[in-house]
């Protein structure tokens, strides 16, 4: 054991050339090698690379998708986000269940399956979807997990378990992924035709500044959520002090039901290493990072195809877009299952190949980023958008929108709605035109922009999307009259404690006492009095976390509270002062149990 | 006119705040001439031999003899006030609460490495342990929480000044806070 953890460590960390900023990736060959990091192998790592074993386990434990114990020689990941819930995940989580003979958490006996729950995956259009050995199976039922329970026994190659293709370039052959792209409708910006190059080299026609000033001229804000001015992100860094710059793309999409990124990568990556080359050479950097999410890593022998072919075009790589002097290459790098790195500060420490906490800011990346250089990183659709932005003009884009939002957008749909999938919508749409298009009409609720986003009811169907009312990052999560939504609520808490990088008390702590008195609530047991604790504990956390992530976690219950008060209403006991969820029986069962002793569960004193 | 009466108690706790409750110092003289102890380690009254009007819990619940305990003050205490960190939050003993009940008693009874007779403790007139260590408030109604490990003699003092006279309460923050 001892000398194979030894010689495949070796292996791994002369693939990447002994750099520590790889930690990541030498991690992932020895879990892929071994099945997992053994203590033996986080020593092994650690010498070798001449960090502490505390700096390579702690990186192990942060990710999802590494493991310190074995997770099988089939590793089922299923998602479990609030709409693969509503589109049956229970039933196909117990057919894999009583197939694999052990339960979600752990491996099979024999060592052969290992199922996994995981947050989501990108792939809300098409639940229940799991991913196995890093392939990916979409609209899964009961019947589908048993076969492929019999085809992972029966030893077979993952790859062939996949049976029917999607879409697109789901067919190409470094993809074979049977993931549709469900593009239910195409907009103006990145669904119109482009032609590969023309972007490129209209930007180094122009000089670095003038391409800042299309970008400040259409007043494009970032894809990602948060909607900081692009262009002004762009001049930050250009004017930031030093000659090294970095440009990363954000393609580590976590928000439960956004899935966007992932039809953009699939069918549009020509355009994306476009934007992402062309804001090199409006800033000054000569070199690019695309993060991409562990969950899209089936896309990632494809992508690199397509970077291999654009060197060979000339538009990476030395005089890229025939520009003498401007140099620009792109690399992709992997996550490892870590909604946090969604955070942009966090994304760059993963990509250093550190633990993915958020740093302290300012400085912002623009000013010290990736490996202490001067950074930009924007998500995967700002930099298609910019690519469209410097084909047609700042104006051009402008005109789109509103006010405060212009241009189009990708919205993710998903949920209790017929025609699920990718919509590209001008800045604006009401929420109730969006339901007629994707046909949700009997909703109760809309989820905008995730669980950290807001959830609406009817009387604000007629709101509108967009940065100066709801504001989204793309995720648009249908809800109708059948699914109880202080589950879905419950489900998007989970989240939330599973997700908390464990930086902040307010956080890692606070997410937990949200969920344990929504739990209590939603049992029966709570009283006016918690309802009024509920609200108190959303304000602390949101007011007192470190970064983004627990300053919207508490949405889901505060905006509910808000919009659907009434269902908490009917749920706590209005005459109580006070009311307990403890169980004496059930707290000392297990003690009990374990001590050979009968519980004596009679008052006496 | 008749005393107001005090009782206390240390459930899973240290006696640290108990403790601090004696570092009122000259002040307890005043404080018998306020109140009336009744069930306290104070005077070692073991059981309530009637209602009280305030009752001072430190310590969290562990077992199910603190769990009747608790509720034993709950019943006979007009105010019951949670005192100190692990009444609060656990504390201290909610280390556990993160390892499943029987690897606890695995690593107490039958691992550890000073233990003879190893067996699990299993009388029934042993408290049973509770799968983790609860704070008060998740047990019974909780009116005030005198935060701190322990909670300075002064806010123990101001409190119970405060409760005693009708007065408000002094709250400056180092009293109560510790970052």
């Amino acid at each position: 054991m001892g000398k194979e953890a030894d010689t495949v460590v070796k292996k791994a960390v002369k693939n990447h050339g002994g750099d520590a900023t790889c930690l990541l990736d030498i991690i992932r060959d020895v879990q892929d090698a071994m099945g997992c990091v053994s203590d033996e192998a986080v020593l092994q790592i650690a010498r070798q690379l001449g960090i502490s074993t505390t700096d390579v386990e702690g990186v192990v434990t942060f990710y999802h998708f590494f493991s310190k114990k074995p997770v099988g020689k089939y590793s089922v990941y299923l998602n479990n986000s609030a709409v693969a819930v509503m589109k049956g995940r229970a039933a196909v989580a117990k057919a894999f269940e009583q197939g694999a003979r052990c339960k979600f958490g752990s491996v099979s006996s024999d060592g052969v399956i290992g199922l996994f729950d995981t947050s989501c995956i990108g792939m809300n259009d098409q639940e229940p979807a799991a991913i196995i050995n890093g392939a990916v199976f979409t609209n899964l039922t009961p019947e589908k997990a048993k076969d492929l329970v019999e085809a992972m026994k029966a030893g077979k190659d993952v790859n062939k378990m996949v049976k029917d293709l999607g879409d697109g370039q789901n067919q190409s052959a470094l993809v074979k992924s049977m993931v549709n792209n469900n593009i239910q409708k195409k907009g103006q910006v990145l669904f119109a035709p482009f032609e590969g190059g023309s972007a490129l080299k209209k930007a180094v026609s122009m000089n670095p500044a003038g391409v800042i000033d299309e970008m400040k001229k259409s007043n494009l804000r970032g894809r990602g959520g948060a909607g900081f001015p692009a262009g002004m992100k762009w001049s930050f860094c250009r004017d930031a002090a030093g000659k090294k710059k970095y440009v990363i793309c954000n393609a580590d999409e976590g928000e439960p039901g956004t899935f966007k990124d992932r039809v953009i990568l699939t069918e549009l990556p020509h355009m994306l290493f476009e934007g992402m080359a062309l804001a090199g050479y409006a800033i000054g950097s000569d070199e690019g990072i695309l993060y991409l999410r562990a969950e899209y890593a089936y896309l990632k022998d494809y992508l690199e195809n397509v970077l291999a072919g654009l060197r060979k075009k000339k538009m990476l790589g030395k005089d890229a877009g025939g520009k003498k002097g401007f140099s620009f290459d792109i690399s992709i790098k992997l996550g490892a299952g870590a909604y946090v790195c969604g955070e942009e500060s966090a994304l760059i420490e993963s990509a250093e190949g550190k633990r993915g906490a958020p740093r302290n800011r300012p400085p912002f990346p623009a000013q010290y980023g990736y490996m202490g250089k001067p950074t930009i990183v924007n998500n995967v659709e700002t930099y298609c958008t910019a690519t469209r932005i410097i084909l047609e003009g700042g104006e051009w884009y402008a005109k789109m929108g509103t006010a405060q939002s212009k241009g189009t957008k990708l919205l993710s749909v998903s949920g209790d709605c017929k025609k699920p999938g990718i919509y590209e919508v001008e800045f604006g749409m009401t929420i109730q035109t969006l339901l007629e298009e994707c046909d949700g009409r009997p909703a109760v609720a809309v989820q905008v922009g995730g669980p950290s986003g807001n959830c609406v009811g009817k009387k604000d169907f007629g709101r509108r999307i967009c940065f100066d009312d709801l504001a989204t990052g793309g995720s648009i999560i249908v809800i109708g009259s059948n699914t109880d939504l202080l589950e879905v609520v419950h489900n998007f808490m989970d989240f939330f404690v599973e997700e908390s990088c464990g930086w902040c008390v307010p956080c890692r702590a606070g997410n937990v006492i949200l969920r344990n008195k929504l739990e209590k609530i939603m049992h029966g047991n709570g009283t006016m009095a918690d309802l009024k604790e509920l609200e108190d504990w959303c304000l602390i956390v949101k007011s007192m976390s470190r970064c983004g992530l627990g300053q919207t976690s508490p949405n889901p219950i505060y905006t509910t509270l808000k919009n659907f008060r009434e269902l908490y209403e009917a749920k706590v006991k209005k005459d109580v002062e006070y009311s307990t969820e403890f169980d004496l029986a059930a707290a000392v069962e297990d003690s009990c149990k374990y001590a050979g002793r009968k519980p004596q569960l009679g008052e006496h004193s | 006119m008749s005393k107001p009466v005090v009782a206390t108690a240390s459930l899973a706790g240290c006696f640290g705040c108990h403790m601090s409750i004696l570092d009122i110092d000259d002040r307890i003289l005043q404080l018998i001439e306020l109140v009336e102890f009744n069930k306290s380690p104070v005077d070692d009254i073991k059981k309530f031999t009637k209602q009280c009007d305030i009752g001072i819990i430190e310590g969290g619940c562990c077992n199910s003899e603190n769990v009747e305990n608790l509720k034993e003050f709950r019943k006979h205490c007009k105010i019951l006030i949670s005192l100190g960190e692990c009444a609060i939050m656990g504390g201290l003993p909610a280390m556990r609460n993160g390892i499943p009940v029987e690897e606890c008693l695995k690593e107490a009874y039958l691992d550890c490495p000073t233990v003879d007779d190893k067996i699990i403790p299993n009388d029934d007139e042993l408290p049973m342990i509770l799968d983790r260590v609860y704070p008060l408030h998740e047990i019974v109604k909780i009116d005030y929480y005198l935060p701190g490990c322990p909670p300075r003699a002064d806010l123990i003092w101001e409190a119970l000044v405060a409760l005693l006279t009708g007065k408000e309460l002094n709250l400056p923050y180092e009293v109560v806070k510790f970052d």
